[in-house]
């Protein structure tokens, strides 16, 4: 084979090129446990053999080669350990040669079609996740326990019973019906949205890795949206993350501190991620088919174009924020629709939405209940009760940063309340 | 050989806590930071986790059908863990001595906080027969 000087990064190749050669040999051999192994041993055998040998002419074939003849492999040694159990003569099992043809019509498809089964229903959202990034995303087990700090043999598990449910459930290895699709698209987005969050909202742990997993949310939700470009949802989604991510380097200090959006360097801002999310809801929204992840992008694209936050366009957020509520019954909704609602009308008419939350149950004992009545109170002015309330917030949150960062607002707080009893 | 660090606290103790001055606070985190930070550099550092609020703490019992029992009501004075570190070194003095940096975390007004650490082995999984 011709030595071709590694020019593309070698890790973004193999995992582009993963869910199509998945896709490619669970088509051929209907298994997509065993399929999926066996890509994933050709994907390990490329990151060794080709930084020596060079790239391949054709990457893609290289890989499907090497995942069929595992495939095969694995089927003569099984039928081997049959016929040797049995002791009967079964007819040699009909391997299929390897082929380098790929059928162009069904490659996008096969991305598509892995994405809708790694995001069934059937999973449960952790294991959802695991195989989307494996089976679609072309991380290792070991890349994916690093990125959710579990060791790898519990990552391993989760996938394999993942695999396991599928194998079970008997789902087809197609698209889904017609009937079915919109509320399997959306739990695609469900899943792809929580591994851009998984990477987004920690602080803690080996950042780097956390910040692949946003990255590769992005990436993928990008792929999805070159499948569907008709969809206004996905489109959305796509827009919500460039437009948060865009944040990032603004939302920590170097000690891993959060510091909220309003307190935000906004010179650290990625302005071409900004650029790009809004241009892409603007150009989303007049389609009309409006939905809650747009809703989400446009609130998070105002936030982006004031260039101070004194000059964010509150009245227009809250306007979203009636639309998102109407839209979706969502606690966490009603919280930022309360914040919005305070800059707007002021803390009085914020708190009282708050207040109608609290016999939510989903809600009634959650940080953030506590963390959004405490920064309405002190803009109320009520020091004593903002001070209560993060304390509250600060016992139930399940996050180390977010932990100190609300003792932290406590204690300024408390300050201020000396000084002023001080100067009395 | 391995030893889990463990720091222990009263209810007491952690509502004192979030009554510290931000000064203190952050003196206390940045201190916590580096120590971990000072554990991987010198190559004993094996894992370390904070615990939340023992607010929500329950002690969990099996019933006689398997169900479980939850007991959540405390003494003042009840300890629980509030966070631990698990370091790989050489000697049990060198175990305590890295307890007795933990211990000096800087407490209110910044001076050395004096926080009880219990140093416990942690077994391991391998039998050394010494043959």
């Amino acid at each position: 084979m011709p030595g071709q000087p590694l020019d593309v990064p070698l890790e973004h190749l193999l995992r582009e090129l993963t869910p199509q050669v998945l896709g490619t040999v669970v088509r051929r051999f209907r298994d997509f446990a065993a399929a999926e192994d066996a890509v994933q041993e050709a994907l390990l055998a490329a990151a060794t053999q080709w930084p020596d040998e060079g790239l391949p002419d054709s990457p893609r074939a290289w890989l499907t080669q090497v995942a069929f003849r595992r495939m095969t492999d694995q089927i003569r040694s099984e039928s081997a350990r049959r016929r040797r159990e049995s002791e009967m003569v079964l007819e040699a099992s009909r391997v299929p040669e390897a082929t380098t043809t790929i059928d162009a019509a069904s490659e996008e498809d096969d991305t598509l079609v892995l994405l809708f089964m790694c995001c069934h229903p059937a999973l449960t959202l952790s294991s959802a996740i695991a195989l989307t990034l494996r089976a679609v995303g072309g991380l290792t087990t070991a890349e994916i326990a690093k990125a959710f700090l579990v060791p790898e043999p519990t990552m391993a598990q989760r996938i394999s019973r993942a695999k396991q449910s599928i194998k079970d459930s008997g789902i087809p290895f197609q698209l889904p019906t017609t009937e079915e699709r919109a509320q399997r698209l959306r739990a695609v987005l469900h899943v792809l949205y929580l591994i851009f969050n998984e990477g987004y909202t920690s602080s803690g742990g080996p950042q780097l890795q956390r910040v692949e997993l946003s990255r590769e949310a992005i990436r993928l939700t990008r792929s999805l949206r070159t499948l569907l470009s008709n969809d206004a949802e996905i489109a959305g989604l796509l827009a919500l993350m460039l437009l948060t991510d865009a944040r990032r380097l603004a939302r920590t200090n170097k000690e891993g501190d959060l510091i909220p959006l309003t307190q935000q360097d906004r010179a650290l801002w990625d302005r071409q991620q900004i650029a790009e999310g809004v241009t892409l809801i603007s150009a989303t929204l007049p389609k009309g088919s409006v939905g809650p992840y747009q809703l989400q992008a446009a609130i998070a694209a105002v936030h982006d174009e004031a260039a101070r936050a004194e000059d964010t366009d509150w009245p227009q957020i809250l306007a979203l924020y009636d639309l998102l509520r109407r839209m979706a019954d969502n606690p966490m909704v009603v919280l930022n629709h309360a914040i919005a609602a305070a800059m707007v009308h002021g803390p009085t008419k914020g708190l009282e939405l708050v207040d109608a939350l609290k016999a939510d149950a989903r809600v009634a004992n959650h940080h953030r209940l506590d963390a959004v009545r405490a920064h309405l109170l002190e803009m109320a002015g009520d020091r004593e009760g903002a001070v209560k309330h993060y304390r509250a917030a600060a016992g139930k949150t399940g996050s180390l940063p977010e932990r100190n960062y609300l003792l932290m607002q406590a204690a300024r707080l408390l300050s201020e309340l000396r000084l002023v009893d001080g100067q009395e | 050989m391995k030893y889990i660090l463990m720091m222990n606290a009263t209810k007491a103790n952690w509502d004192a806590y979030a009554k510290w001055s931000k000064q203190d606070l952050q003196r206390n985190v940045a201190f916590m930071r580096a120590f971990s930070k000072e554990l991987k550099d010198s190559g004993v550092f094996v894992a370390t986790e904070g615990l939340g609020w023992p607010n929500e703490a329950k002690i969990v019992r099996a019933g006689k059908d398997g169900e479980p029992i939850t007991d959540g009501v405390f003494a003042e004075s009840k300890e629980f863990l509030a966070g631990y570190w698990i370091i790989d070194v050489e000697s049990t003095e060198q175990a305590y001595k890295i307890a007795a940096r933990a211990s000096a975390a800087p407490g209110l007004g910044g001076t050395p906080g004096s926080m009880p650490i219990e140093v416990r082995q942690v077994l391991s999984s391998f039998a050394d027969l010494g043959l």
